[in-house]
């Protein structure tokens, strides 16, 4: 009798842990690939990047309607608006308020910031990449502090005269000859592994 | 050998007994405290659970109690180094030498014989970490020491509304004094009035006959209580069939939310303040550290200790309730000093209101804001938003009269804050002179 528990206790747990094992194989192949994820990401963030400097920017702002005020210190004037740049970042922001399952940045070799310089040695070595191959994304895995991310590099492109004109005419900007259609610095997407 | 631990083990079980008394049921846990608290937080020291809300939430708790109380202000101050700046993954290396994704670990409290200016519990050079090529990026920055960043009238950690390279320029050159330098007049409480409220009357006043008083009556009708409608009952019976003899705070933000948010925000009326679960009641004038007359000791906090009941005088709330506890250098000079002459003149009625200079209008600016396309104008009543640090009171305050030069100087100068700005400031703080310099070179490569 001792003997036949034992037998079904052992039988039941193989079960389980076979159940659990095929559990997790199956949760592995149908999870959605890192570079996908940021791929799809990067897709929204672009498109709504794209989609406030051309429709809100270019079309109200002072090459179009002159109704609103793109400006850096946009909170100090009543009719402000922020810089496509900013309200990428304010997006990023708010992102963080919502999950810690990625981040996004915005970055360049040539920031009119100088915090906004590519820092880690993936940064910098994505931020060349996309610069040297127009038209190519980056992806690679870093540790940071304990945690090792997927992390990937997007071509931040100028779409727009709006992009140029300022970046070129900023007292603290280090190029001064951007063009639209140049890659003007990158988005750089983390997701914790 | 069994008696000594039979002894042990009773003092041991007796200890136990004692902290865990003191941490639960009793009312006074001074006991607890492993330090003094800063000036900040001094007044609330010993309602631990504004703090401390969870035993074992660690640092995002402690975070989130931070938060609870300053993030509105915080985010007032368009703060330069939002807690999201350092979440990114970008800045693990940065926050292993200071994580400033937490308050604590600039401004760690019960440590008072560490704490500096603005409660800062770091050496004062902690901008070198993050900024420590700004001298090869700024010719003017070249050979600063990281000691100055925040010390010199240039930058602040949070608030640099006043002190941005832009604002410089765009307020350079400007005259020392505004002419005519005039402030708004408060228009927020008649605005929330419904426009069909008339004035009251003596003979409308719906108090019992036996609880009114002449001299009261008097300042009712005079106030703009009456003037806007608000009868006896308003204040003294807020529900049906009761009579408040002292209607307290809860009354009053009935109708003036705002003006008791900031009344509870600051040093005034923090520990009246909803967000904390603590049953300290309004600070006494003697509980204070600062300086303060002996006579206004005994002195509660709260809306009647300005605002005298009835009377409502917002010119005696603006200097004398001041001045009737305030004992400090830099109280004791304003009647004589340009800025109380002033004031007085108004009092006088030798020129408008909105021209004389009170401890209010400074201490208790007028903050402007437009909704729906209306200009609102309100004082702001809570006394310690603008004080720390002081550049905070360059916008609000100082350039409604004052060149941004002058006002940047003058908040610089700490001889003329103690004789309540009676002369010239007796320092030159340089940002002007360098963004313009920077700024006139620009141009010049431009051209």
């Amino acid at each position: 009798m001792k003997s036949t528990k034992t037998i079904t206790f052992a039988l039941l747990s193989s079960a389980v842990v076979i159940l659990f094992s095929a559990c997790g194989g199956t949760e592995k192949s149908t999870g959605i690939d890192p570079k996908v994820y940021t791929d799809s990401l990067f897709a929204v963030m672009k498109a709504d990047r794209t989609n406030y400097t051309k429709l809100i920017i270019r079309r109200l702002g002072p090459i179009g309607a002159d109704a609103i005020s793109p400006a850096e210190h946009w909170k100090d004037l009543e009719n402000g608006a922020p810089l496509p740049a900013q309200m990428f970042r304010a997006g990023a922001e708010a992102v963080a308020d919502l999950t810690d399952k990625f981040t996004y940045s915005l970055q360049s070799e040539w920031p009119i910031n100088k915090q906004n310089a590519p820092k880690t040695p993936m940064e910098k070595q994505g931020l060349k990449f996309i610069s040297d191959n127009p038209g190519e994304n980056f992806y690679g895995e870093e540790k940071l502090g304990t945690i090792t991310y997927f992390t990937a590099v997007y071509p931040d492109v100028a779409v727009s005269d709006a992009c140029t004109q300022c970046h070129n005419e900023h007292k603290d900007t280090p190029k001064t000859d951007f063009k639209v259609g140049e890659v003007m610095g990158g988005v750089v997407i983390r997701v914790p592994l | 050998m069994k008696i000594v631990w039979l002894v042990w083990l009773f003092f041991s079980c007796a200890i136990g007994a004692y902290y865990l008394n003191m941490i639960i049921f009793a009312e006074d846990k001074s006991a607890l405290l492993i330090g003094k608290a800063s000036h900040g937080h001094y007044q609330i020291e010993l309602a631990c659970g504004a703090c401390h809300t969870q035993a074992f939430g660690g640092a995002e708790a402690m975070q989130n109690a931070c938060e609870n109380c300053h993030s509105a202000e915080l985010e007032a101050s368009h703060d330069s180094h939002r807690k999201k700046k350092f979440t990114d993954p970008r800045n693990a290396d940065r926050i292993e030498i200071l994580d400033a994704r937490y308050c604590v670990s600039c401004h760690t409290e019960h440590q008072v014989e560490q704490t500096r200016s603005m409660g800062l519990t770091l050496p004062t050079d902690y901008c070198y970490h993050c900024h420590k090529t700004i001298g090869e990026e700024r010719e003017s920055h070249a050979g600063l020491t990281y000691d100055s960043c925040a010390s010199a009238g240039c930058h602040n950690y949070h608030d640099n509304r006043a002190l941005y390279e832009e604002f410089l320029l765009n307020n350079a050159d400007q005259a020392w004094l505004h002419e005519p330098a005039k402030l708004d007049p408060p228009n927020a409480a008649s605005l929330s009035r419904p426009a069909t409220q008339q004035s009251i009357t003596q003979a409308e006043a719906d108090a019992a006959q036996e609880k009114i008083n002449p001299k009261i009556m008097q300042h009712w009708l005079s106030s703009s209580h009456a003037l806007a409608g608000i009868n006896c009952s308003g204040c003294h019976a807020p529900t049906k069939n009761t009579w408040l003899e002292k209607p307290g705070l809860a009354v009053c933000e009935s109708c003036h939310e705002q003006e008791a948010d900031g009344f509870k925000a600051g040093k005034h009326g923090m520990r009246l303040s909803n967000k904390m679960e603590s049953h300290l009641g309004a600070i006494n004038v003697e509980e204070s550290p600062l300086e303060f007359k002996p006579e206004a000791a005994h002195r509660q906090q709260g809306c009647n200790a300005c605002h005298s009941a009835h009377e409502f005088n917002t010119q005696f709330a603006a200097s004398e309730a001041c001045l009737a506890c305030h004992n400090d250098e830099h109280s004791l000079a304003y009647l004589n000093s340009p800025h109380g002459e002033l004031w007085q003149r108004e009092l006088a009625g030798e020129i408008d209101a909105g021209q004389g200079v009170s401890c209010a209008s400074c201490h208790m600016p007028r903050l402007t804001e437009k909704k729906r396309g209306k200009k609102i104008t309100r004082v702001q009543h809570n006394q310690n938003d603008n004080l720390r640090p002081n550049e905070k009171m360059i916008r609000s305050v100082c350039m409604s009269c004052h060149g941004l030069e002058f006002a940047i100087n003058a908040l610089a100068s700490q001889e003329l804050i103690k004789n309540n700005f009676s002369g010239k400031p007796e320092r030159h703080i340089e940002s002007i002179d360098w963004a313009k310099k920077r700024n006139s070179s620009d141009t010049a490569k431009t051209k």
